[in-house]
């Protein structure tokens, strides 16, 4: 496969970035699209150029590390992947594509296509758990989890923590992600204790570092390449209006732990 | 301790007490399920007000490594943790699909501690330690009640308990699972943990962040040296302890399962500072992972091998049989696994299924390109069960299959081989999972583990949390109980040099501005420990690699091109660093293969194998755990050796027939 690529390229986060042009004859329909840049790369370097730099680790779909805006689309246009996991038979010989990193103001750019989502576990510091310190726990068995509630765990609990859904969103907000974390830690009778504290906790984090309002575009669960449901938000929502209910405010709830 | 180690203490000079102690597995003795019991009651502890005032570095944020962490940080312990990747739940524990062993009998089917004991020493092929094993088989009742805790969504019955099945050839329901996603289910139930000891500040995390070095001072880890990957800032951390979790080093075959960033360099540099290296040749292959397409493949896909319980395995019988498999009918199809081994049928382990796989192939039966690959079908499956079911089993990894090949494995067969997977090989650590430096714990993949010479299905994850949540807070604070608080800066000789050899390392490999780049070294590598030392290993293949990976060393350090600067993030930088050390690594693989002349577990050597063509152990010579010293010269590596007592489960020739 012939193709031509536009890649965003940018020295660090305090240099701007432009895009520039590439092409390869040596692209093939089994490669994903990772190893598509690797032989891009490889091409630089003997040329004397910088590779082109972008995140990635497992390539099987699931730590969550790669990205990409990729014609504009949070990992592609394949539907329920992840970059790493997008084949060059989704695009035809002759194709121009254009390569992009994560766009969102919580997503400061680090290099060329990679950025920085440490705002993501910023928000599962703030909330994001279970507080059960190791040895603390009854028999696995000793509190049953109705099937139907354990899988919808499962279903939301399913999340890479990606980022796709912020970069699609319109408002750069990361309601999805901090929705699915709160919906798979809700769903399970061990979650109840912290629930709405978290609710009310991680929302406020999500704030504070920077991500948008939600406004119920539903972007971010049409790119989620784990396809989390919208159901997980406004279930998040509810919480929230729980929490409001009872009086809470945000807290560190981390008092506890640092007086062990 | 035999004579032998006392010789080499000696020719080392003033280490000598040190090694003779080094080798001691410092298990204990007495009846082997009071062991534990005794030994954590024997052990020291720190007074939980003191606690902060001892630090611990943790490098690694997978199973083991965050898991000991959060605990560590729990108990008040004041420990820094890095990690490569940008956010530590990426660490590639993450990929684990099929799911985790617990002793529970939860099925009342026959299983117990000393039932998972006994599989696990037998499926190692009597290479792993007896205490260690009853260990972890002990405590792996408490490692599902903790992820229960912290909100694992393990599969459940529909009367709301938990679910199991049977995997990897086990004859007991053992195994807990979170769909195909346990690993990443039991990596974000760690994860969590850690970032709430991060919010309560007993836990510095530091991201992006890589180990280039070890700090020894006086004999004992002190210390680590890092590199920022963004900044590019070399930087000197020290503790009173140090725990290396930083997985396995698979990545040596260039095509493996693992992770893209998956390396040995943390452990290497352990090595080279004087912890002993166990078992370096023994890999674990994987019999069902997705088959190579061509020059350009990265890394491969591994398929859980719970697929086994429901697909079958066949090739044609007939040589060069290019037919569309559908077309093929079953008289024409050798299920030569259910064929070779009626009792366990397509559940047979890893390496026999792995071998059996090459050897078809080897006769020209393979299917697909190259002719590398045999049939998993489904077929009989979806008529039994419905595609319902089997979707509900396996849905994502048929996705996931369809998704890289481009074939449905509903309509078709899938097509799998055998990839490298796990290296049951890693750094020597005794009882108390510290290595033969003192203050240097090793945990999870990265240690020599208690697999031996193979592991089972779903015994990885088990391993990591057995090692991150129950036994390395206890062994540590028995270390720490040892010795003073603090008291030392990084401002010392030791930090110093160990800091500016890091320097020099990176200017180097920027220096060098050669013609080749670092993958296509890495790549070369890879195959020469596949075809040499990878599924079966013979004398004179082991001795050609022994030639040629200096040699590549050589040229690597003359001729390769790593573009860009040290203050930036650079990943092709990153990259040489890891492959530098992969040639030194290989080499030692090898020389380990080369001694071990005989086949156990993973390791199979050809001159070793029983009439059946399966592999033949040698206790009389080999019933011992190699430990490699660094001597300068991966070569050259002096060989220490722990012999292994078997007082529980007598050694057997395996067989699965
Ligand atoms: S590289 Fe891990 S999800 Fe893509």
């Amino acid at each position: 496969m012939r193709l031509t690529l536009k890649v965003w390229r940018q020295k660090n986060r305090n240099t701007p970035g432009e895009f520039r042009t590439y092409h390869t004859e040596h692209a093939s329909p089994d490669m994903s699209f990772l190893e598509m840049l690797d032989v891009v790369n490889q091409e630089l370097i003997l040329k004397g150029e910088e590779p082109i730099a972008f995140d990635h680790d497992c390539r099987e779909g699931i730590c969550g590390m790669c990205s990409l805006m990729i014609n504009g689309i949070a990992h592609g246009p394949k539907q329920a992947v992840t970059t790493c996991q997008l084949h060059m038979r989704s695009f035809k010989d002759g194709d121009t594509i254009t390569v992009e990193p994560w766009r969102a103001g919580a997503f400061p750019i680090i290099k060329d296509l990679v950025t920085d989502r440490s705002s993501f576990d910023r928000i599962i510091q703030a909330g994001g758990y279970i507080s059960a310190s190791t040895g603390s726990a009854p028999d696995g068995n000793t509190i049953p989890v109705a099937k139907v509630d354990a899988d919808k765990a499962m279903d939301a609990a399913a999340c890479i923590g990606c980022g796709a859904c912020v970069a699609a969103c319109p408002n750069g907000s990361a309601m999805l992600f901090t929705a699915a974390k709160a919906a798979h830690l809700s769903f399970l009778p061990q979650g109840q204790t912290e629930r709405y504290q978290r609710a009310i906790n991680m929302v406020t984090q999500h704030d504070e570092e920077g991500f948008g309002n939600c406004t119920n575009i539903g972007e971010c669960a049409v790119v989620c390449p784990k396809e989390i449901s919208l159901d997980t938000i406004a279930r998040l929502n509810r919480d929230l209006v729980v929490a409001a209910l009872k009086g809470l405010a945000p807290s560190t709830g981390v008092s506890e732990a640092k007086a062990g | 301790m035999s004579s032998n180690q006392n010789e080499t203490g000696t020719r080392t000079g003033v280490r000598t007490v040190e090694f003779v102690k080094a080798l001691d597995s410092r298990a204990p003795g007495g009846p082997i399920e009071q062991r534990w019991d005794k030994h954590r009651f024997e052990m020291k502890l720190v007074n939980p007000a003191n606690r902060r005032r001892y630090s611990v570095i943790v490098v690694g944020s997978g199973l083991a490594g965050s898991a000991a962490a959060a605990t560590l940080g729990e108990q008040g312990y004041n420990v820094k943790c890095f990690c490569y990747q940008d956010s530590p739940r990426r660490a590639h524990s993450i990929a684990a699909q099929g799911g985790i062993n617990a002793a529970k009998n939860y099925r009342n089917d026959g299983d117990s501690i000393f039932r998972l004991f006994y599989d696990t020493v037998k499926g190692g092929d009597f290479r792993a330690r007896e205490s260690n094993v009853y260990r972890l088989a002990q405590v792996s009742l408490n490692i599902i009640d903790q992820c229960v805790a912290q909100g694992v969504p393990f599969a459940r019955e529909y009367g709301g308990y938990l679910d199991n099945r049977s995997f990897g050839g086990a004859q007991v329901s053992r195994t807990f699972y979170a769909r195909g996603q346990t690993g990443q289910q039991l990596l974000l139930g760690a994860y969590q943990a850690l970032c709430r000891q991060i919010a309560a500040g007993t836990v510095q995390m530091y991201p992006r962040t890589e180990m280039l070095d070890l700090v020894v001072i006086d004999g004992r880890a002190r210390g680590i040296i890092t590199r920022d990957m963004v900044t590019g800032k070399v930087e000197r951390h020290v503790a009173d302890a140090v725990v290396l979790a930083t997985g396995g080093y698979g990545n040596v075959f260039y095509l493996s399962t693992n992770a893209k960033g998956c390396n040995t360099t943390a452990i290497w540099r352990a090595h080279r500072r004087g912890a002993f290296f166990g078992n370096p040749c023994f890999t674990q292959i994987h019999p069902t992972c997705i088959p190579v397409t061509g020059d350009h493949q990265s890394k491969l896909t591994l398929m859980s091998e719970s697929l086994r319980n429901d697909g079958r395995i066949w090739v044609p019988k007939r040589p060069g049989d290019t037919r569309d498999p559908r077309q093929i009918p079953e008289s024409e199809r050798d299920y030569y696994l259910e064929e070779r081994y009626p009792a366990f049928g397509n559940l047979v382990p890893r390496d026999v299924a792995s071998r059996n796989a090459k050897q078809v192939c080897d006769e020209g039966r393979g299917v697909g390109p190259g002719g590398l690959g045999v049939y998993l079908d489904f077929a009989d499956a979806i008529k039994r069960l419905g595609r319902q079911k089997i979707a509900e089993r396996y849905g994502n990894l048929f996705d996931m299959y369809a998704q890289i090949t481009g074939e449905n494995p509903y309509e078709t067969p899938m097509r799998i081989y055998p990839a490298i997977h796990y290296t049951m090989g890693g750094l020597w650590v005794d009882y108390n999972l510290m290595s033969t430096i003192p203050g240097l714990f090793v945990a999870g993949e990265a240690n020599f583990s208690d697999h031996g010479a193979n592991r089972l299905g779903a015994s990885a994850l088990m391993q990591g949390l057995a090692d991150g949540y129950f036994v390395l807070p206890y062994t540590i604070a028995n270390f720490l109980a040892g010795v003073k608080p603090g008291g030392l800066s990084t401002d010392t000789p030791e930090f110093a040099e160990a800091e500016a050899e890091v320097t020099s390392r990176v200017q180097r490999l920027l220096s060098i501005n050669g013609h080749r780049t670092v993958d296509s070294f890495h790549r070369e590598l890879g195959k020469i420990m596949w075809d040499e030392c990878g599924m079966a290993r013979n004398d004179a293949g082991l001795r050609r690699a022994l030639k040629r990976i200096p040699e590549l060393r050589e040229e690597f350090w003359q001729n390769v091109k790593v573009p860009g600067e040290s203050g930036d993030l650079n990943q092709e930088l990153e990259k040489a660093g890891r492959v530098a050390d992969f040639l030194e690594l290989g080499e030692l693989m090898c020389v380990d293969a080369l001694h071990r002349t005989e086949s156990c577990g993973g390791h199979f050597r050809e001159e070793s194998q029983t009439e059946d063509g399966e592999a033949k152990r040698d206790d009389e010579h080999f019933a011992y755990v190699a430990a490699w010293e660094f001597t300068g010269d991966p070569g050259r590596a002096e060989l220490h050796k722990e012999p292994l007592v078997f007082e529980y489960v007598k050694p057997t020739q395996r067989s699965y027939k």
